[in-house]
């Protein structure tokens, strides 16, 4: 009956089909993409801000060493790392800081402080870097990486903070 | 356009004559106890659906199975929901492919010519219950490790085979990190590539003989 109100028992049944298809459609999609990609969907912020120590426990004009370890969860994997590095004062003026990373820039092995040479050697290859983190000898393309945001918290605390991995 | 190429395809294909043998085919006089068959077909593709959705997260490790599921549950969005399908989907076919069963038993609908169908819906329904207990393990908790100790101890007990059966069940004499991979293997590709297999034959059969009558008084 064209012109006509009336809807056909066929057509009827046919859009009532369709509609109730894609509600039912939409109530199993909806969560099926946002199970699929609810992985990429997570804020993956590594940012955090770590204490390292006390800063009156922090001798100056000498290197202070400090070492944490920050696990990453994925998923149900828990990876932890290892970072280390050296806190140098130099002068009592609470800014006047240099934060070092004790990961060589060579072959990333943890450099130790030789107090009687005034350098950090790395153990692998022998490389050797000044109090200041500049290469002095040895393989190494760069001076030792910078923590250079470091701030003190209330209870007079060293906290660095740590970007990415 | 839409209709050349449909037309196209039919005279490839021959959709026409598909949908005239699978949905357009003659029925018995309705009747509710006949749908469980169609039942059972959708919940095998419900349970297909969500376990390829699991298999996303799910790790078969003893390491990590516990956990993957853990965080499917608490760490993905709607896992609970996919999961809980599943869960509750698998119980329901087992029920729902045996109600099918004993429809079919009780109106005798196994009969000439249909004992084929009858007999391959058998293995369907082993192969259900084996679906169930493969999927059991999976979640590698108490219940899943004790009960599958149970299960392959109670397949152990066959009489001079018994020990064999157990050892090719578990992988080995002990519940290990092998009965969880075999398991797996078996829960999600040996088992349903037979399943897919047989359903296939048990529709064909189903088409070609067209549905039972339901026996009058005077049968």
């Amino acid at each position: 009956m064209p012109g006509s109100h009336h809807i056909s028992r066929r057509d009827f049944v046919k859009l009532t089909t369709a509609a109730v298809g894609t509600v039912i459609g939409a109530v199993f999609g909806i969560p099926a993409v946002g199970y699929l990609i609810s992985p990429a969907l997570r804020a993956g912020s590594k940012d955090a801000w770590v204490p390292i120590g006390k800063l009156e426990d922090m001798p100056i004009g000498e290197p202070f060493p400090f070492s944490f370890t920050r696990t990453q969860v994925n998923g149900w994997e828990r990876t932890a790392t290892n970072y280390g590095g050296f806190v140098l004062r130099k002068s009592e003026d609470p800014n006047d800081i240099l934060i070092l990373s004790s990961r060589c820039t060579h072959l990333a092995c943890q450099v130790n402080w030789h107090a009687d040479t005034r350098s950090y050697v790395c153990p692998c290859h022998d490389a050797a870097f000044d109090i200041e983190g500049n290469v002095l000898d040895g393989p190494p393309p760069r001076p030792l990486d910078v923590y250079d945001e470091f701030q003190l918290d209330e209870a007079g605390n060293l906290l660095i903070h740590i970007k990415g991995g | 356009m839409w209709k050349k190429f449909y037309a196209w395809l039919d005279e490839r294909i021959g959709l026409d004559s598909l949908y005239k043998a699978t949905l357009d085919r003659p029925e018995p006089k309705g009747n509710w106890w006949n749908t469980l068959g169609s039942a059972s077909l959708f919940l095998f593709l419900l349970q297909g659906a969500t376990g390829i959705f699991l298999a996303i997260y799910y790790t078969p490790s003893p390491d990590h199975a516990y956990d993957s599921i853990q965080y499917i549950m608490t760490g993905v969005q709607f896992g609970w929901l996919i999961r809980g399908i599943h869960h509750w989907g698998s119980s329901l076919m087992v029920l729902v492919v045996f109600i099918h069963m004993v429809r079919v038993f009780v109106t005798a609908s196994y009969k000439y010519p249909r004992e084929l169908t009858w007999l391959i819906g058998i293995g369907l329904l082993l192969m259900t219950v084996g679906m169930g207990f493969t999927g059991y393990l999976l979640p590698w908790n108490q219940k899943a490790f004790w009960a599958t100790t149970v299960g392959t101890q109670i397949a152990g007990s066959v009489p001079f085979i018994g020990d064999f059966i157990l050892k090719a069940l578990r992988g080995g004499t002990d519940l290990s990190a092998l009965t969880l991979q075999r398991f797996f293997a078996a829960h999600i590709w040996i088992l349903p590539a037979l399943l897919v297999a047989l359903i296939g034959v048990h529709l064909f059969l189903i088409i070609k003989h067209g549905e039972s009558q339901f026996p009058e008084k005077e049968d």
